[in-house]
């Protein structure tokens, strides 16, 4: 790892301050990302701001039809919150089936998304549920928020504060785990909200990132069964390829992790 | 650099380090305490695993700065005297490793996982939450009974407490 100074924010507000005083500024939240690149050498900033300690970035809240998680909030104070697990019972699974039990003890919901990983599970339930991410300056819906591979449109200095979901109909969530990373090796997010849209994510799949998928959304309008799904096409252009898999398993992939993830809604 | 001031198996502390220090390098290098070991490096292997104000967390990844006023127990805080943890004597008494090297993790995360789930745990949840953990020798099997063992002897120990 690089020389880095290392600073414990307690408030959002010196947090920013600290960032700003810094030439090459990163936030850290759990760390379960950003450590491991900056071991790698892949990063090096030269001020490491610690947002894990800040109390009024922690804990989720239940206000009628929205679920809220505070950003710094661990994976596993989500997947354990009697409120997470009544309201939107589909993210608390999603965080029982990411990273090792280690990792949920430290990594944070802000952190995954502020990184917006390719592979990473929380940006699809974002996208699905139509969340809207809330940051120290404004709130920015989760359409608008993913913009690509590790890119989001956070600027530089911006901190997520929370995450706020509007409470849907049914969700659920299903993923294929690469065995070793635990990342999603495409991972689907369906959601039926309560006016009756749906709305389907595929995270692990394309090569920009997170994404919607349009004609899975279609079928399940019409008829909202995993059986819907049988005669969908999803095409194998614009999916990542690697040694793990081809573009076209990755898009059969989406079907199947689709057709799952509606069986397991609720 | 900094001072990093946190509590190690019960003993309040105080180091000197860089900034870039991992907490495994503070307890090993620093504290020369190395029975938590270093595997994979990448957060994946589990070998790093210590209890920090409770949870098993991966020592690999946290900087030493990360753990600053909290409570760190590792694998050498974990028996009273010459009496080993339940965890610890059930790993001897059912041959849970081979070549050792995992082993103190093993038994981090072992110890973590009891406590999460109390007198709920079977076969497949042990191997479930071990998946964090990763043995080259066992092929896991005498780990697994071990566990199982331990979970039993701790919920027996704490009731005579």
């Amino acid at each position: 790892m690089y020389q880095t100074t290392y600073h414990r924010a307690s408030s959002v507000d010196e947090a920013v301050s600290l960032f700003a005083k810094g030439s090459e500024s990163k936030f850290l939240a759990g760390g379960q990302t950003l450590l491991p690149v900056m071991k790698q050498r892949l990063a090096g900033p030269s001020d490491v701001i610690d947002l894990g300690r800040i109390k009024e970035l922690q804990g989720v809240e239940l206000s009628g039809d929205t679920l809220t998680i505070k950003a710094a909030t661990t994976y596993y104070d989500i997947m354990t919150n009697a409120d997470v697990k009544k309201a939107i019972p589909a993210i608390a699974y999603l965080t029982s089936v990411l990273g090792d039990p280690a990792v949920r003890y430290r990594g944070t919901i802000g952190g995954s998304i502020a990184n917006n990983d390719p592979a990473a599970d929380f940006p699809a339930a974002l996208l699905a549920l139509g969340a809207t991410v809330k940051t120290n300056k404004r709130s920015i819906a989760a359409d608008d928020f993913f913009q690509g591979l590790f890119t989001t449109a956070l600027e530089d200095g911006e901190i997520i504060t929370a995450v706020s979901f509007p409470v849907p109909a049914k969700a659920g969530y299903e993923k294929m785990r690469h065995p070793a990373s635990r990342f999603a090796l495409t991972g689907v997010f369906v959601a039926q909200t309560k006016s009756g849209e749906v709305r389907v994510a595929a995270t692990g799949a394309s090569q920009t990132g997170v994404m919607r998928v349009g004609a899975i959304e279609a079928a399940l309008k019409a008829n909202w069964s995993p059986s819907a799904i049988d005669s969908v096409s999803i095409s194998a252009n614009g999916l990542l390829a690697d040694i793990h898999g081809t573009a076209e398993y990755r898009a059969n992939l989406i079907k199947v992790m689709a057709q799952r993830a509606v069986a397991a809604a609720r | 650099m900094s001072t990093v001031k946190l509590t190690v198996n019960g003993k309040a502390v105080a180091v000197d380090v860089e900034d870039r220090t991992l907490l495994v390098q503070l307890l090993r290098d620093h504290l020369n305490l190395t029975g938590t070991h270093v595997g994979c490096d990448t957060s994946q292997c589990g070998a790093c695993v210590v209890h920090m104000d409770g949870r098993a967390v991966k020592s690999c990844t946290m900087l030493a700065g990360q753990a600053d006023g909290a409570n760190v127990t590792t694998i050498e805080g974990i028996a009273k005297g010459d009496e080993l943890h339940p965890m610890q004597a059930a790993f001897r008494d059912n041959h849970g490793l081979q070549c050792g090297y995992c082993t103190p993790g093993m038994i981090m995360s072992a110890i973590d996982i009891v406590h999460r789930h109390g007198g709920q745990l079977d076969e497949a949840t042990v191997r479930t939450e071990l998946e964090g953990n990763i043995c080259r020798c066992t092929g896991y099997h005498n780990i697994v009974k071990a566990v199982l063992d331990a979970a039993g002897r701790m919920k027996v120990s704490q009731a005579a407490e």
